[in-house]
């Protein structure tokens, strides 16, 4: 017995380096791409059907189009210096160990066609400035690469200069799309939020049913009649979650935490079905006209079911467009509430009610779990929570802390703003990048096996609809069960003690408290 | 025969050096930013967006954070870059301000550093997988100019002196228009060729970082999307 926890001991002393640089393993993932969209997927978002005759010219143009509209996309394309400080940080490269997966690697298979075409030296002595011309090789190495980023912007960190591989990831679908080569699973998904209003594709029948559902599971739990209301004329606030809370785990588990809290805060609020999406998959594909589509149709929901304010779900690159984006997509957002940010985080809407005293948990319920918590890439390097820069760190773990006894964080090089993408972000959650996903989430399952060594950790929380369904996905590749992953609101709703459920009952008799005769405030 | 020919391309070196920069600064400001992407956590106002940009321009913050060698490196060889220019300034203006003759001794050690770090870096360019990978000819080529400018500096001041006054002398009268004839030192001569060979690639090549980081919009913006509506005329974009 003895020998054996020694030899664990040994084993748990050689866990793996989550950031361990890999050697490089040339073209390993060359192969690796997601489908082609089909002329249906493309044609709803403007795009050509499928690949244009004349692609290398209207590729050549848009490029520079782009590149004249935005300042981003120029100076990244320009300044770069090939310093190598961004060579170990994606967590694909850590994974894959295929150079092409390193940033700089993959900016260049833009930067090379853009000096060609576009810069001096580039015209004139190609080989030596690292020039090349578009050709159908570049165009499939594209295809390949760039969909082999999750635009988590690890990566922009940690560049001298902020360069991002997001914004050149996103011009590159963009210039992909503009000649008819597009990505079949977020064009598809863009064109279900046109059609019906959600990624899922989920009609407002079907909604309103599982809404309804859910109401019933609530109330059996709790004995509390908690309301998830569709599509209610003047309500306070509208709620704008991704469309996986209304049907996956641990994603639903999350919006019963929503429901939860907003009861016990008396507000009211609905879901809207014209809004019933929170996912912006326009900015994975760089489309700033698509994403001011989706966009707009909140801002709409918004107006036509007169609210005073916006609440969004746990949705990671969701967060980004709406915290970075949406005043400027679909403002201004001056028929809101101004003594209340627009929009506003769920996170956020529970924390202030916990500082302000207005929630009550009972910690013990989550006491079967030993939590960490992933901070999700867009919620983490792409806007922020709370008043203070970081809050998108500290108001999650803040809620979590108040639900849970046992937290404990993960290796800090790979948290708060050095956080790892789950490897499913940015476009890229789809069956056929299995392969890619996986070794995406090397990095952060190396890290979580590290603190569950260390801590004992039996769950991890995120705060996104791509996070969650991801993890649930790979965790099994790693050795861990998929109920691993919980929705930071799974653990508020699995805590929270509402007035006048049975939950309460059960707290105040734990508590020795006897409950308040019914009436006795008349 | 020396001194027309370096006094031409002098002038021609600025003019490339100066217009090209300019021109490109133009183009940088005038092209718009659509959306509000700063790198989070950020500083939520413009002052703080100001004093980000002015510490990655200083002490290179995010460079730290990511490797501390290149980190190392990378600004010993910009400092002493300042440095090594500061000094210079004394063969461009009569009399010389007093601050720069103060930085005298200091720049002439600081051409040791500088050349010691493009050593260093050179090594990291080649010695490293992932930075032979990413690097091309010109990445090579520039830092094989920057090295020899800093080797054939150092070789007039510590080998074979060179006739400073003439020098002086030779500059002043271009800044003037008075042509004063240029020594015919053959080190000193490479030393010139190869600066005005560095000024002409400037503007067209990745040494336009210096004044591009000022306009990266993930450091230079501040994080007040909600506060504030970010909203920017955006160019319609042209048929393409």
């Amino acid at each position: 017995m003895d020998h054996t926890d020694s030899l664990e001991l040994e084993a748990h002393a050689e866990l793996a380096d989550p950031l361990e640089i890999p050697a490089l393993a040339c073209g390993a993932m060359a192969n690796s791409k997601p489908y082609l969209a089909q002329p249906a997927h493309q044609k709803p978002l403007g795009f050509p059907g499928e690949l244009v005759e004349n692609w290398q010219e209207k590729a050549i143009l848009k490029l520079g189009d782009l590149v004249k509209n935005n300042r981003a996309l120029r100076f990244y394309l320009d300044g770069c210096v090939r310093c190598g400080a961004c060579t170990d940080k994606c967590h694909y490269f850590l994974g894959t160990g295929d150079p092409n997966n390193m940033p700089v690697a993959r900016q260049n298979l833009l930067r090379k066609v853009y000096r060609r075409y576009y810069t001096f030296l580039g015209k004139t002595v190609p080989g030596l400035a690292g020039a090349q011309d578009l050709t159908r090789e570049v165009l499939d190495e594209w295809y390949s690469y760039f969909h082999q980023c999750s635009q988590c912007r690890r990566c922009s960190v940690y560049c001298p200069f902020g360069i991002d591989t997001a914004e050149i990831s996103m011009a590159a679908r963009e210039i992909m799309d503009s000649i008819g080569m597009g990505q079949k699973y977020s064009n598809e998904i863009i064109g279900k939020v046109f059609n019906i209003g959600n990624n899922l594709g989920l009609p407002p029948k079907a909604l309103k049913a599982t809404l309804a559902g859910l109401e019933e599971e609530i109330e059996e739990e709790t004995g509390v009649p908690v309301r998830l209301p569709l599509d209610e004329e003047g309500a306070e606030i509208l709620l704008v979650t991704p469309s996986a809370d209304f049907f996956a785990s641990p994603h639903m588990e999350g919006l019963i935490g929503y429901a939860k809290v907003l009861h016990e805060a008396g507000v009211s609020w609905t879901f809207s079905s014209h809004a019933s999406e929170a996912a912006n998959f326009g900015m994975f594909i760089g489309s700033y006209e698509n994403m001011q589509k989706v966009s707009q149709r909140i801002a709409k929901a918004a107006r036509d079911l007169k609210v005073k304010r916006l609440v969004f779900g746990e949705c990671g690159h969701a967060w980004r467009v709406a915290y970075s984006f949406l005043n400027t997509l679909a403002g201004p957002f001056d028929f809101l509430d101004p003594r209340y940010p627009v929009p506003q985080h769920i996170c956020e809407f529970t924390y202030d009610l916990i500082q302000g005293g207005k929630l009550r948990f009972d910690k013990s319920k989550n006491d079967h779990i030993r939590l960490t918590f992933h901070d999700s890439c867009n919620v983490a390097r792409a806007s922020r929570m709370g008043n203070m820069p970081g809050g998108q760190f500290e108001i999650p773990r803040a809620v979590l802390r108040a639900s849970c006894n046992y937290f404990f964080d993960m290796d800090p090089e790979t948290i708060r703003e050095e956080t790892l993408c789950c490897g499913g972000g940015g476009g890229l959650l789809t069956d056929e990048l299995m392969d890619l996903r996986t070794k995406g989430a090397s990095p952060r399952m190396k890290a979580l096996k590290a603190v569950a060594e260390e801590h004992g950790v039996t769950h991890m929380a995120a705060i996104c609809a791509i996070c969650k369904a991801q993890f649930s996905k790979v965790l099994p590749k790693f050795g861990f069960d998929m109920e691993t992953i919980v929705s930071v609101h799974q653990m508020v709703s699995n805590a929270i003690v509402m007035t006048g459920s049975k939950q309460e009952e059960e707290w105040n008799e734990k508590a020795g408290r006897a409950a308040p005769a019914q009436g006795a405030q008349i | 025969m020396q001194t027309t020919i370096y006094a031409v391309v002098f002038y021609v070196a600025s003019a490339v050096l100066f217009g090209g920069l300019a021109l490109r600064l133009v183009q940088y400001a005038r092209t718009p930013v659509p959306l509000k992407i700063p790198t989070t956590p950020a500083p939520l106002t413009r002052a703080g967006a100001a004093l980000r940009v002015l510490r990655e321009v200083t002490v290179f913050e995010s460079l730290f954070k990511a490797n501390k060698w290149i980190w190392l490196f990378g600004w010993a060889f910009h400092a002493a870059l300042v440095l090594v220019l500061f000094r210079h300034l004394r063969y461009f203006m009569q009399p010389v301000w007093e601050p720069v003759m103060l930085a005298q001794p200091f720049g002439i050690y600081a051409g040791f550093a500088m050349v010691g770090a493009l050593f260093a870096l050179w090594v990291r360019r080649i010695a490293i997988a992932r930075m032979r990978y990413i690097s091309d000819g010109l990445d090579h080529l520039l830092l094989f100019l920057l090295l020899a400018i800093g080797a054939s500096g150092l070789a007039m001041k510590f080998v074979a002196r060179t006739d400073i006054v003439a020098l002086k002398g030779f500059f002043l009268g271009l800044i003037a228009f008075d042509w004063k004839p240029l020594p015919a030192d053959p080190i000193l001569l490479t030393h010139l060729a190869l600066v005005a060979m560095l000024m002409m690639v400037f503007p067209f090549s990745k040494l336009l970082h210096a004044p591009g980081v000022f306009f990266s919009p993930s450091r230079n913006q501040a994080d007040n999307s909600r506060e504030r509506r970010y909203a920017p005329v955006r160019a319609l974009a042209s048929k393409a």
